[in-house]
């Protein structure tokens, strides 16, 4: 299959699953514990004799850890494909790239629709809220699991953008470089208001069932799909929208109803209606309320400065683009100002493009040749 | 770039500053200045830079480079975090040379300002003579298409360190590509003479 799809110089494709036992709890940021984790990821290329080529990628709220390979529910190529392969910025003949399912998502890793051991049945609402910060832990104890002190770098955008700046916050000893695109050192309103769009179409759902669908056989899935189309809309640009479909239609005249008679229309319901078929309804509520609690400063009085004091020795590189009304660019230059007013070694690039956020993982020559410079001079100093 | 000479202005900038020091050095360009001042004096270098491909050919390189603008983005970056900030040959190019002088000893306990001499005898006969905007090695641009927006003679920035309270410490002048001398900022001959200068700023 990987041949068909011309993904053959994907070398050392491996990963699977870890099992933390009962002793080993992941301890929330809200307190509470979540027991018997399981972490799925999945790692590109070989781990060096020194342990010194590792680097983490921080999947965003919507994608998971098939990041170069097929993914196993959908039969296509990873998400980022763009920027993990041969002679790309992450190559697996260099690195061994690591990325994990987040706490909370779906695809394998511990859940709201996994089961509770304590009940044997599916967690549902009863499975703790969890934080960026909470993500980071459970990255940690797999990594540890792997026999990995430091990583080369750890990146990742939107989402796992801010996945990255909490590593640098929490453990800036294991993290030699930081990379964070179209990110944000916090949710904004404009950003929370649509996540709660996304969360009241799914609860919306009757067959939500307050979150207990599982048992009975039923997804909330026309919910989803709606939660999905609005962000879909979100993470492009009205350059993009209008360049890519403008006003056509999907058939010669109107229907003078409510089919889908424009092609935008069409485009956004495929994304809704594929998207169920990979993405639990209750993971999209605890993902995007995790992102929502996301906020760097607010646990030390405001000043984002002092989230990023021990990690002056990281190498920091921010990416923003202009079109990207999500993370718009001021909020990349938020995070540039208070790494350099904590002394660490920020570099930053904003990327001329009108796709949108979702320019992270599309191809833009600029950022991959940013990304490019970057790894190889991080490479250089340590030695790859 | 890094692998050219690097030009006689570099050199001297490269002597003023003290080993160790750091530095942030404002339109970085490629890198060329951050890195030589790594390479021969170990300085803890940051740059900032308004083009893209610059600030990409920075990274490549392994410097810390942040995109931005010398006009809008200086107060990012916090009070006193630099023994020096480094602006060559982009006083001229500013729209506040002003408030850019002021913000460079805010951020660093001095300045190295290095700019091209408008007093300079070649400009001036130019104008004298053709009646036309100057060429010249230092000003290569034709006036429509030059950046330099706010070019000024030596004795023009002097008088504007003394109206900022700011306190010239050494000036080199620098002449073709001549090896730098030392020259008495307040000397009118200098004005005539030197084509380019570089001065290091403290404050009163």
């Amino acid at each position: 299959m990987g041949r068909e799809l011309g993904l053959q110089q994907m070398v050392g494709v491996d990963g699977g699953l870890i099992r933390f036992g009962r002793d080993r709890p992941l301890v929330l940021e809200s307190g509470a514990r979540l027991a018997e984790i399981e972490v799925a990821y999945r790692t590109y290329g070989r781990l060096n004799a020194g342990r010194s080529n590792a680097v983490l990628i921080c999947h965003p709220l919507t994608h998971d850890q098939h990041v170069a390979s097929i993914h196993p529910l959908t039969g296509k190529p990873g998400w980022w494909t763009q920027v993990v392969g041969e002679g790309r910025p992450l190559d697996p003949a260099k690195h061994f790239i690591i990325c994990s399912n987040v706490i909370g998502g779906c695809m394998g890793t511990t859940g709201p629709a996994s089961n509770d051991p304590e009940t044997g049945r599916p967690y549902g609402l009863s499975f703790p809220m969890i934080t960026i910060a909470d993500m980071v832990r459970a990255q940690t104890m797999l990594i540890d699991a792997l026999g990995i002190e430091t990583l080369v770098a750890v990146i990742g955008g939107s989402m796992g953008g801010m996945q990255v700046l909490q590593w640098a916050a929490d453990y800036p000893e294991r993290v030699f470089s930081a990379v964070c695109i179209g990110a944000s050192p916090r949710h904004s309103a404009q950003n929370i208001a649509f996540h709660e769009v996304g969360r009241q179409a799914i609860m919306a759902d009757p067959d939500w069932r307050g979150g207990d669908y599982a048992q009975a056989g039923v997804r909330p899935e026309k919910g989803l799909a709606v939660a999905r189309m609005a962000a879909h809309i979100t993470y492009l640009s009205e350059a993009a929208l209008q360049r890519k479909f403008g006003r056509e239609l999907q058939r010669d005249g109107l229907s003078w109803g409510f089919d889908a008679d424009f092609q935008v229309e069409s485009y956004l319901r495929h994304q809704g209606a594929s998207f169920v078929d990979r993405f639990d309804a209750n993971s999209y509520l605890y993902i995007t309320r995790a992102i929502d609690y996301f906020d760097l400063a607010a646990s030390r009085g405001g000043v984002l400065a002092d989230a990023f004091t021990a990690a002056r020795d990281v190498r920091f590189c921010v990416l923003s683009f202009t079109s990207d009304w999500l993370y718009p660019t001021a909020e990349s230059r938020a995070i540039v100002r208070a790494l350099t007013a904590a002394g660490a070694r920020a570099s930053f690039v904003e990327i001329d493009t009108d796709k949108g956020h979702d320019a992270f993982f599309l191809d833009e020559p600029v950022m991959h040749r940013a990304l490019n410079g970057f790894l190889e001079a991080v490479g250089q100093a340590r030695g790859l | 770039m890094s692998l050219g000479e690097p030009s006689e202005s570099f050199r001297e900038i490269v002597r003023l500053v003290r080993p160790g020091a750091r530095v942030l050095d404002i339109g970085c360009g490629e890198g060329a200045l951050l890195e030589l001042l790594a390479r021969e004096k170990g300085v803890d270098g940051r740059g900032l830079e308004i083009s893209p491909r610059g600030v990409q050919a920075c990274l490549t390189r392994g410097l810390a480079v942040v995109q931005g603008d010398a006009d809008r983005d200086l107060h990012d970056f916090p009070t006193h975090a630099f023994d020096y900030a480094i602006l060559s040959q982009t006083l001229q190019q500013v729209r506040e040379p002003r408030s850019v002088l002021v913000e460079l000893l805010r951020i660093a306990e001095r300045a190295i300002v290095s700019l091209p001499n408008f007093g300079h005898w070649r400009v001036r006969f130019s104008l004298l003579t053709r009646g036309r905007m100057p060429m010249t090695a230092s000003l290569a641009e034709p006036w429509w298409s030059t950046d330099n927006i706010h070019l000024c003679t030596l004795r023009d920035f002097v008088l504007l360190c003394r109206d900022l309270d700011l306190r010239i410490e050494e000036a080199a002048a620098l002449d073709g590509g001549r090896k730098a001398r030392p020259f008495e900022p307040e000397s009118a001959l200098e004005n005539w003479r030197a084509e380019q200068a570089i001065f290091v700023l403290g404050r009163l």
